[in-house]
């Protein structure tokens, strides 16, 4: 029996215990007795005692029978000898597993031809196409699996059906006008938001583990001082086993390239985002921010490669030409460059800033617009002096925020800056960031255990911790700010 | 229009003949209509305000008491729908003509809020406020002494001459509505208009609250909203009703507490709507 379907059914069962338990619960409210929980309640706790247990105990019961049958099938393979046709065990293993699914596919009554070069035909027959490199000698080994899984299933899904309407029974009987079935419902509630919450956290451990273990395996063979201090980047592709030269893996241009092209777009678009956050909040009548809105949000879900097309088709060719004309003869600023990835990044990320800002300006009470217009004050003062203020741990959070993107942009840089490390200060001059790097590294025809490879994840690692850092900074800004002045 | 003038020519002479009198006209309201959008709120109001005297608007809520008010120093500029009609006065300029500034029109006509509003910034800052916009005050002494003499006159400067540097939101809701009245008188005004500033307050921080906008009389001209007539009562010199929009009796406060014209004052004074 398919998990699926006991799933369906262990459901079935929870919902005719949600119905019995309302009606009980209903019937016993004869209006001597104040009843402690209105009768859905009962149903939903007669529903989740049916589903939850059962459902637990089926994750636990599949999981537990595909080791059981693996080991299984381990213990039935011949013993492995010099000449054994297949490369390993584990190989061996999942042919076996391979050949086990094929089967089922066959009709039922088909009887089984011995070898697997008749049986290749049948198969083939039912769409199942199967390694050339399967054992005649499987064939029963594959066919015992199956009756094994078939027998550990039906059993699962008989226990998995007496522990549900276990569970419905059992809930069933508590229901008493006074029993507390809104209480428990609420607890199973707040275990399973916790839970939700905790899957995000875990996520983010375990993404921080992985990274940590590859990591740790690069530092063995580069030491930490030349990757955080180094200021060359030219991790050298040596062919795969060759052993040979390394190449050194200097972190510096790529910080600097990070943070010189993030600094570029957080200059062009904090102001004019903040800008037009304002004019939209408080200068813009309602038809002009019913149409301005709308289009400075289109902009943000452009897809960020479009931009960067942009950039390297017509801005980068625009502005080297400009220059060129300025200078009469030779561009000063190149094609690609941090000063063109800056900008179109910029670009990408006003509406980003404006629409946060925009939202925080306009969550500042009226109450404060009114007192100090109400004071002479005119409305720009109004809003360097009061609005502004009073939004600052928004914005600086908002700031923060785009500063993060523009730290993990990525197909913008590989366009419009380009990929050649250099350690620049000329903003006209190709630089290229983090991200593009670890894009970078792991593309290619490479051992996955090679430094070149294993610099992907320090450098991924050493972004999260420059992200969690600026968090943590903006944070603390807003945590200041708010003990000022509340 | 003839009228008109022929009526600001009386009062002028009516000013020299009697300077030290209590009935020189600081605001006159002719004909004010209030449309917000389509919808008209105010009707033809006329309403003399008095020098150096409380004058207080009363009615059922939604009669256009704080339309009214907002009028006086063209708050309702900040609402995008509303647009006045008729003419507004102060000293005799109208407020809505086209050489009247309004950052000049409101300091010196200054607004209380119903809800204390005190900026999210020290108290000190606060008071400073209005001041330091307009620039008046060159040095930091004279600012200092701007902030003490309103705080004082404000009636708070014992409670708060301690913590100037504390926020302002941290005070009491009383305290805080002191502030903001200190923070109007910062800028000089010769108009103080108050819209309900005692509902959001307790009967104490009420009282004191009353207490100072008696005192304030002596130098400001005062105009307050308010919904309890026992406030109206003890406070104002005159007593405007309005009711749906249309002022409907104005007159000095004892007259139109014991012997009112208009039977919807009497049936609103008796509590019997409202
Ligand atoms: N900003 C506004 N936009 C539209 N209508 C308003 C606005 N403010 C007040 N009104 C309307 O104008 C009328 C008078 O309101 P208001 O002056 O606030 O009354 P009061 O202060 O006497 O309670 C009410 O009907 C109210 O709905
Ligand atoms: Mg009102």
């Amino acid at each position: 029996m398919s998990s699926l379907l006991v799933l369906a059914i262990i459901i079935a069962i929870g919902v005719v215990a949600f119905v019995i338990g309302r009606q009980r619960a209903a019937a016993q409210d004869t209006g001597k007795v104040k009843p402690h929980s209105r009768a859905h309640y009962h149903g939903w706790w007669a529903f989740l005692l049916a589903v939850l247990p059962a459902v637990l105990l089926l994750a636990v019961w599949d999981i537990g029978s595909s080791f059981y049958l693996d080991r299984h099938i381990h213990a039935a393979l011949p013993e492995r000898t010099a000449d054994s046709k297949v490369a390993s065990e584990a190989l061996d293993a999942s042919l076996v597993k391979s050949l086990a699914k094929g089967l089922r596919r066959l009709d039922a009554g088909t009887p089984l031809p011995a070898t697997f070069a008749e049986l290749q035909p049948l198969l083939i027959a039912k769409g199942v196409a199967l390694a050339s490199d399967t054992q005649d000698y499987m064939i029963p080994i594959a066919v015992d699996a199956n009756t094994v899984q078939d027998r550990l299933g039906l059993f699962g899904a008989v226990v998995t059906f007496a522990l549900s309407i276990a569970g419905a029974f059992y809930a069933l009987r508590q229901i008493a006008p006074r029993a507390r079935a809104r209480n428990n419902v609420e607890r199973l509630m707040l275990w399973g938001l916790l839970a939700a919450s905790t899957i995000a956290i875990l996520t983010t451990v375990g993404i921080v583990l992985s990274m940590l273990f590859q990591t740790i395996t690069f530092f063995e063979s580069v030491s930490p001082m030349s990757f955080f201090f180094g200021t060359v980047w030219d991790p050298r592709f040596a062919a795969a086993g060759s052993g040979g030269s390394q190449g050194q893996f200097g972190l510096i241009p790529l910080l600097a390239g990070t943070l010189y092209i993030a600094a570029v777009a957080l200059l062009v678009a904090v102001p004019v985002g903040l800008m037009s956050a304002v004019y939209m909040s408080e200068y813009a009548s309602r038809s002009v921010r019913s149409v301005v809105k709308p289009a400075l949000e289109l902009l943000a879900g452009i897809p960020t490669i479009v931009y960067g097309i942009f950039a390297v088709v017509t801005l980068g060719p625009f502005l080297r030409d400009l220059s060129a004309a300025l200078t009469g003869g030779s561009p000063f600023i190149q094609g690609q460059s941090i000063f063109t990835a800056g900008l179109v990044m910029g670009v990408m990320l006003i509406p980003v800033v404006s629409s946060l800002s925009d939202d925080i300006i306009t969550a500042v009470p009226r109450a404060m617009r009114d007192g100090s217009l109400g004071l002479g004050a005119t409305r720009s003062e109004t809003i360097k002096r009061v609005i502004l203020p009073a939004a600052l741990p928004g914005i600086v959070g908002a700031i923060l925020l785009t500063a993060s993107r523009a730290i993990g942009e990525t197909m913008i840089v590989v366009l419009a800056a380009g990929v050649a490390a250099n350690l620049t200060a000329n903003p006209f001059e190709a630089m290229t960031t983090i991200t593009v790097k670890i894009v970078n590294q792991l593309t290619g025809d490479l051992e996955f255990n090679s430094p070149q490879t294993l610099v992907a994840f320090a450098l991924g690692l050493t972004l999260f911790a420059l992200t969690l850092v600026m968090n943590i900074v903006a944070l603390y800004i807003v945590r200041k700010y708010r003990e000022q002045y509340e | 229009m003839n009228i008109m003038t022929e009526q600001s020519l009386e009062n002028a002479v009516g000013d020299k003949m009697n300077a030290k009198s209590n009935e020189v006209i600081k605001m006159r309201g002719d004909k004010v209509g209030v449309f917000y959008g389509e919808k008209q709120a105010l009707f033809d109001v006329n309403l003399d305000v008095r020098q150096n005297q409380v004058t207080a608007l009363i009615g059922p809520s939604g009669c256009g008491k704080s339309t009214f008010l907002r009028c006086l120093n063209r708050m309702n500029d900040t609402i995008d729908s509303a647009r006045v009609t008729g003419k507004i006065t102060l000293d005799e300029d109208d407020i809505y003509d086209k050489n009247i500034d309004v950052v000049e029109l409101r300091a010196r006509v200054g607004m209380v809020f119903q809800k204390p509003n005190p900026f999210p910034k020290s108290i000190y800052e606060n008071v400073a406020y209005g001041p330091r916009i307009h620039g008046l005050a060159k040095r930091k002494s004279d600012m200092d002494q701007i902030v003490e003499s309103s705080l004082k006159k404000a009636a708070i400067w014992n409670e708060v001459k301690d913590r100037l540097q504390e926020p302002g939101t941290g005070l009491s809701g009383g305290q805080q509505q002191r502030l903001c009245i200190a923070r109007a008188i910062a800028v000089s005004p010769e108009v103080i208009l108050m819209d309900e500033p005692c509902s959001a307050l307790d009967p104490i921080a009420t009282a004191r609250v009353e207490e100072l906008i008696d005192e304030l009389r002596q130098n400001y001209t005062i105009v307050i909203v308010t919904h309890s007539m026992q406030q109206a009562a003890r406070v104002s010199q005159r007593t405007a009703m309005f009711h749906l929009g249309y002022l409907v009796e104005e007159g000095a406060t004892d007259k139109m507490f014991t012997n009112p014209d208009d039977k919807r004052t009497q049936d609103y004074i008796t509590g019997r709507f409202g």
